[in-house]
């Protein structure tokens, strides 16, 4: 294919072919609609930073002596709802997922351009509405919305926030539904199932939980709308409803929901793996039945989540069983990029550092799951910091990680311009240390005893320094996420231009110009190569720039 | 480099005006419309689903005062909104039928046929809820119920006993959520069919190209089996004795 050396200016690209507010707002290219998305996603990310960064300061001293207890409620409960609904869960799929899939399978577009367009307008206005909720005097509920407390007893703005899951959920069931009939009707002549690359596989696992677990919290959560609003009794003991069910249907989508968020970190993590081991994905089928392995048994293990919630123990003990079935596709996932990575001709670039960071914090976060899914321990531990770690590490160990890497991955690609190298690979190892030195404390701190949600630990001071150690790794932390701001931001104005496939990198992605032109591909492309054929690739990733 | 190996296929050169430009063929845009049709269907089934599972959980707990205020609706009305909903089944197939013969004032005819009879299910819906405001049978602050529960009205007066009224209220806030919901389907039903009436008469439709046509059928069915299950499920309980 004629891919000629990028002269600045010159080539018409999907950047440079129309100017203006317009041609953005109203655009159906899927590239520049992922470009919307990353700056919203971004925006939403600093937010729930900021939330973040407050609660940890609150914990810095044993009293409760920064913001009160009603502000401490308010503060984590926007931490986790902007972060889950605003961050993680659009995060990979809407941004790099939007951008690649139909690149990676050989498309022009996804199949419902305009839908795609839609859902992007869904998110802002979830966005706006949650940006409401919050400068209306935020929400108290904690983000699972749990009931008779959101519905009976909060005088917060619990309604704007429904509402802001609710139509920023819509904007999640679209994606996913475009994302499986793209993968499904779009594929080019030759891209059959068994080549694709394992990040499409990846979507296609997370689209499937998006289309069939997102409905099923947006009625419980119009539910607790209504029963706010017209007083109804459904999840309202005192009224003759029960609390359990709607604990049931939230958790229905909010465990596959974590799923939503790591199935793509997957799918990036794969990527790079084999890019940058210069090998096959070892098991390639194994690794694709793995993420709709996990889709599927991820529908059947939501109640662990509700142990001590009252539920019977015969049930318990069922939930208990398949969440430790979940353990066996992760595992093979993880074994298989280790495998991969055997005997590979390795090298040390930003991405791949994101990569092994996400490999090791994903099996901590993993691992530590299966405490959970133990029902005695999970009685012990239930509540404690010992959750909030765990599921740290799955959500910024593993989801945030596997983004990061995967901009870097592909940052030359969307913007046709080079980061530099060197402040990346920093950048990878002040998250990776932030990340550590914040949330492993906190894995002590919950097996000793202390509960989340609190904003006052005056009473066992002994908490303290495992306390501080944790908020100074969220200073950490923060500078490691500001710094791939800054030096992308840079790059798109002095960095330099991008070769079409600067990491010597297999799949279609590679082979079209940085940044493609509107239409990605001049001509239909046939593909008659499986995927990750680094085998039939001679050059080695280049030497960092 | 590898990229040599990238074969080309010839574009195929087309001249139908509703192929959109990221498909390669008529056929292949057809699928994908249809493909994501089923799975939006898909989605509302698991929408309507966590309200049937609340259903379920309430009816099974408190079966008895179910019994009593499902009562108090009107066989009758239920039936005849059925039998109307059923009908405009047919009206669409009807449509889709004439959208695939090409014939425009037939597709117009049955378009509207369906468009009415949504309208007069609508109207009989609205009669009813009318009627439970009248009641006081309206979830809210103004709930009011005091009916026997079922089978006790041949009992001495001493003997008899009386539905919960929360349990009841129970019942009535399902009611209004299942087929508020239900009913807000069909009026987004009846939005959509007014746009393709409007696109049939200006002639869009053609053998060729009646995609939208015919999922707005596969819309219209799924909302009609919504309420095929919605019937029994609310006005029949307790009716089989």
């Amino acid at each position: 294919m004629a891919t000629a050396v990028v002269e600045t200016g010159e080539r018409e690209t999907y950047l440079n072919r129309e100017y203006g507010i317009k041609s953005w707002l109203l655009t159906v290219d899927h590239k520049r609609i992922a470009l919307l998305y990353l700056i919203g996603i971004t925006f939403f990310f600093f937010v729930g930073g900021f939330f973040a960064l407050l609660v940890r300061l609150e914990l810095l001293t044993p009293a409760g002596d920064l913001v009160q207890a009603d502000t401490y409620n308010k503060l984590f409960t926007m931490h986790g709802q902007v972060m889950v609904f605003f961050f993680l869960i659009p995060a990979i799929p809407a941004v790099l997922g939007n951008f690649l899939i139909p690149i990676m399978i050989g498309a022009k577009d996804l199949a419902f351009p305009r839908i795609n367009l839609l859902s992007w307008y869904l998110y802002i206005i979830g966005g706006c509405l949650m940006a409401y909720t919050i400068l209306a005097g935020g929400v108290d509920t904690g983000w699972t919305f749990y009931t008779p407390l959101s519905t009976e007893f909060l005088k917060t703005n619990v309604i704007t926030a429904a509402l802001a899951v609710f139509v920023s959920g819509f904007s999640s069931i679209f994606t996913g539904l475009n994302f499986i009939v793209t993968i499904h009707r779009m594929r080019a002549p030759g891209m059959t199932w068994n080549r694709l690359p394992l990040f499409v596989w990846a979507h296609y696992a997370t689209s499937i939980i998006q289309v069939l677990g997102t409905p099923v919290v947006a009625i419980a959560i119009v539910l607790v709308a209504l029963e706010r609003l017209f007083h109804l009794g459904i999840f309202n003991p005192a009224l003759g409803g029960d609390p359990l069910l709607f604990q049931h249907l939230f958790w229905f989508y909010s465990h596959p929901a974590v799923y939503i968020m790591i199935l793509p970190g997957m799918g990036i993590v794969s990527e790079i793996v084999c890019c940058f081991s210069r090998k096959r994905v070892f098991g390639y089928q194994a690794m694709a039945m793995a993420v709709l392995g996990i889709a599927v048994v991820g529908f059947l293990v939501w109640a662990h989540h509700m142990f001590v919630a009252g539920i019977s123990v015969y049930a318990a003990l069922i939930f208990s069983l398949l969440s430790y079935f979940v353990a066996v596709p992760s595992a093979i996932k993880v074994f298989n990029w280790t495998a991969t990575m055997y005997k590979g001709s390795i090298t040390y670039q930003t991405p791949m550092i994101y990569a092994f960071g996400f490999i090791g914090l994903f099996t901590i976060g993993g691992l530590t799951g299966l405490f959970l899914a133990c029902l005695g321990v999970d009685v012990h531990v239930t509540d404690t910091y010992f959750v909030v770690a765990h599921f740290h590490y799955i959500m910024v160990g593993g989801t945030i990680m596997a983004y990061m890497g995967g901009m870097h991955f592909w940052w030359p690609k969307i913007s046709g311009k080079l980061y530099p190298e060197f402040w990346g690979k920093l950048s990878a190892m002040i998250v990776f240390i932030g990340f550590n030195l914040t949330f492993f404390p906190q894995f002590i701190l919950g097996y000793m005893g202390m509960p989340r949600r609190y904003w006052d630990y005056s009473k066992a001071p002994e908490f303290q320094i495992l306390n501080v150690l944790s908020t100074a790794g969220a200073s950490v932390l923060a500078v490691g996420y500001l710094m791939p701001m800054i030096y992308f931001l840079w790059s798109m104005r002095y960095g330099k231009p991008a070769p079409d496939n600067p990491w010597n990198a297999a799949g279609l992605e590679w082979m079209i110009p940085s940044p493609p032109s509107t239409f990605n591909f001049d001509e239909q492309p046939v593909v008659t190569w499986e995927a990750y054929n680094y085998d039939e690739i001679k050059e080695e990733v280049p030497v960092a720039q | 480099m590898h990229n040599s190996s990238v074969a080309t296929a010839n574009h195929e050169v087309h001249d139908n005006p509703a192929l959109l430009h990221h498909f390669a063929t008529a056929e292949q845009q057809k699928d994908a419309a249809s493909l994501g049709m089923w799975l939006f269907l898909v989605t509302e089934v698991m929408f309507f689903g966590g309200m049937f599972c609340a259903y379920l959980v309430y009816r099974y707990k408190y079966f008895g005062d179910f019994g009593s205020a499902s009562q108090q609706l009107s066989i009758k009305l239920g039936a005849i909104n059925t039998a109307v909903l059923i009908c405009s089944s047919l009206t669409v197939v009807l449509a889709v039928r004439a959208a695939q013969l090409g014939k425009r004032t037939v597709l117009v005819f049955w378009l509207l046929a369906t468009i009415v009879l949504g309208l007069v299910f609508l109207g009989i819906k609205a009669d009813e809820y009318a009627e439970k405001f009248e009641k006081h049978h309206v979830p809210g602050p103004s709930f009011h119920y005091h009916e026997l529960l079922p089978g006790q009205a041949g009992l001495p007066p001493a003997d008899r006993r009386y539905a919960n009224p929360s349990h009841a209220e129970m019942y009535f806030s399902l009611y209004f959520a299942m087929t508020g919901m239900h009913a807000l389907h069909m009026i987004i039903g009846v939005g959509l069919f007014s746009f393709l009436t409007y696109f049939a008469w200006r002639g869009k439709y053609t053998p060729g190209y009646y995609t939208p046509i015919e999922n707005a059928g596969l819309y219209w069915h799924f909302v009609d089996i919504v309420w095929i299950y919605l019937f029994p499920l609310l006005y029949l309980i307790d009716r089989h004795r």
